[in-house]
């Protein structure tokens, strides 16, 4: 009855059947958790209890069953930077190693009011700064489908989590590719919604001019489900948009015949593995296959894409971060002399190498006599990035290509090469520079590595139903 | 490559103290992606407006006014002020600005 790999679809069918109850749901999963974390160091926090926090959405019991909400006792993992309250979250960070929750982000609320029940916090690369989740200061997460190899990141817990079934499925954020790279190396489907489709009210900031949660899921179906709950308006964020908000789910099974499939020439450039794009490119002539019309396009500012997104990003994390400074919460040097000696101590002692280097990036940035030069330069490249794609969407429905160069690679052989890393978000990055919903879907293994190649799904602003009716109709075709 | 003293700047600007080991390490990786960034400037923006975000919303205001979403209680307190490393009552206590003689 409790078969391994339950997607949120199946688990909800099962407890409407009663094949077994929301608690033996939840002990079946923190059971798997307890046995398999040690291995994979998935979670950084679990839950022992299905409800953690308490409170029930009210009028309702745990034990009823047969609630409408399609998320009704299914058990999620949350990536340890959304606050739930009364609980730790580091944001894989020693800074915040005792840091407990005031309160719970808005998307803790919307999950727990449709009835989820929450298994724990998921590890991440400190202040989700990375793609491997290798800078996290509790060690790094190992891929579940080969554990010498990365998960990707920085959202790497909780996709590590949702491919190794230790969750039905989990919340990540993405800043630059946070949430799809890590679907993409783990084999499983990773959603960014349109920049303020989703509250980030609770979610520690990293860059909030990109910031954006979504989920990680076995399916798109599942993505669709979750993003329901997810989206809408926020007084407590006010770039969230006051959009119509439709049901995700409507339309996944309408034909995606007759749709026009953009593909840009320059994602197949340098840098991209042969096996990546041999899977691709099978994926696209799927599409063709569908029914869709395919059309190479040009996105001629993609080649500085990287470049502006690492200028911008370390230049707001250098804003975001300043907070950490030892006086209110987290963690405070005891021997400071005066006041900025303690915000020397404690920052010097709680943060980790990258999150120090890309403050170090963004403060160089900003500062006086470099900031036109770089902060300034490197958003009108971003006006650049986003022109490009609104330009090649008067022509296309949905942009496709790959998700990463390459697929997951062996844990340690990037890290002392920051750079190297920063290459691996090249086609994930300029998607958050103009603000836009994207999806990773798994498309097959690469034919050396033998790991996940993930394929990427860009639609026009707000445009999820199309981006997730694209992906359900291919995924439906490559099975 | 970015000098010894341009480093130390910068440090000082994060609010971070690095040590010599750290110095040559940031020197390099900084300097490596200061170069890689640099292709920025092959970038004609020339007549290009910068852009900051992307939703279009400008100045999301509300009336002034306690929406009384979060009531402060002790437990509430607790978690807010009581997570400070150095507390006097209900109040953060801050390290003195400047040195006593």
């Amino acid at each position: 009855m409790l078969e391994k790999n339950h997607t949120i679809k199946s688990a909800r069918e099962a407890l409407k059947r009663r094949d077994f109850s929301v608690e033996e749901l939840f002990n079946h999963y923190h059971q798997r958790i307890v046995e398999k974390n040690k291995d994979l160091n998935a979670y950084l926090t679990v839950f022992e209890n299905c409800l953690p926090t308490g409170d029930l959405p009210k009028g309702e019991k745990l034990k009823t069953e047969n609630s409408k909400s399609p998320l009704w006792g299914i058990p999620v993992a949350i990536k340890d930077n959304m606050l739930i309250e009364g609980t730790r979250t580091t944001a894989g960070s020693k800074i915040l190693e005792n840091y407990i929750s005031a309160y719970d982000a808005t998307v803790i609320k919307k999950l727990r009011s449709a009835g989820a029940v929450f298994l724990g916090k998921t590890n991440l690369d400190e202040f989700a700064m990375g793609s491997s989740t290798e800078n996290s200061a509790y060690g790094p997460t190992k891929n579940p489908l080969d554990t010498s190899r990365i998960p990707g990141g920085s959202s790497g817990g909780s996709a590590a989590a949702v491919a190794g079934d230790l969750a039905v499925f989990a919340l990540g954020s993405d800043t630059g590719g946070s949430i799809r790279q890590p679907a993409s190396m783990c084999g499983i489907v990773g959603l960014k919604p349109t920049y303020g489709r989703v509250s980030r009210h609770g979610l520690i900031a990293m860059a909030s001019s990109f910031d954006q949660i979504g989920p990680l899921t076995k399916t798109v179906e599942d993505s669709a489900i979750v993003l329901n709950v997810l989206c809408g308006h926020d007084i407590f964020d006010s770039t969230t948009v006051n959009n119509a908000v439709p049901d995700f789910t409507a339309a996944l099974n309408d034909s995606i015949k007759g749709l026009t499939i953009g593909v840009p020439k320059e994602f197949f450039g340098t840098g991209l593995s042969p096996e990546v794009e041999e899977r691709i490119k099978t994926t696209i002539t799927k599409l063709k296959d569908l029914g869709c019309k395919i059309k190479e396009i040009s996105l001629p500012n993609f080649e500085y894409a990287l470049a502006a997104y690492y200028v911008a990003v370390p230049s707001e994390i250098s804003a975001n971060l300043a907070r950490f400074d030892g006086v209110r919460y987290g963690y405070s040097a005891k021997d400071g002399e005066n006041l900025i000696d303690t915000y020397f101590k404690s920052r010097t002692e709680g943060l980790g190498a990258e999150p120090k280097r890309r403050i170090m990036l963004g403060a160089y940035a900003l500062s006086s006599g470099y900031y036109d030069a770089y902060y300034l330069k490197a958003q009108k490249v971003r006006a650049l990035i986003k022109k490009d794609f609104d330009e090649a969407f008067k022509d296309v429905d949905v942009i496709v290509g790959p998700t990463a160069p390459n697929t997951a690679f062996k844990i340690g052989e990037k890290a002392s090469d920051p750079l190297a890393l920063y290459l691996e978000d090249v086609y994930t990055v300029p998607v958050n520079l103009a603000g836009l919903p994207a999806i990773s879907i798994p498309c097959g293994l690469g034919t050396e590595s033998k790991m996940p190649v993930g394929f990427q799904i860009i639609a026009k602003p707000f445009d999820e139903a199309t981006l997730l009716r694209v992906a359900h109709q291919l995924e439906q075709a490559l099975k | 490559m970015l000098s010894d003293t341009e480093v130390e700047y910068i440090a000082k600007l994060a609010r971070i103290t690095i040590n010599d080991a750290e110095k040559e390490k940031l020197k390099k990786d900084l300097s490596a992606i200061l170069d890689y960034i640099e292709k920025l400037n092959k970038a004609d923006t020339s007549s290009v407006e910068p852009l900051y975000q992307t939703t279009g919303l400008v100045n999301a205001t509300r009336i002034d006014e306690p929406r009384g979403e979060f009531p402060m209680n002790d437990k509430l307190e607790g978690l807010l002020i009581g997570q400070a490393p150095a507390r006097k009552e209900r109040f953060v206590k801050v390290k003195s600005i400047l040195n006593k003689k």
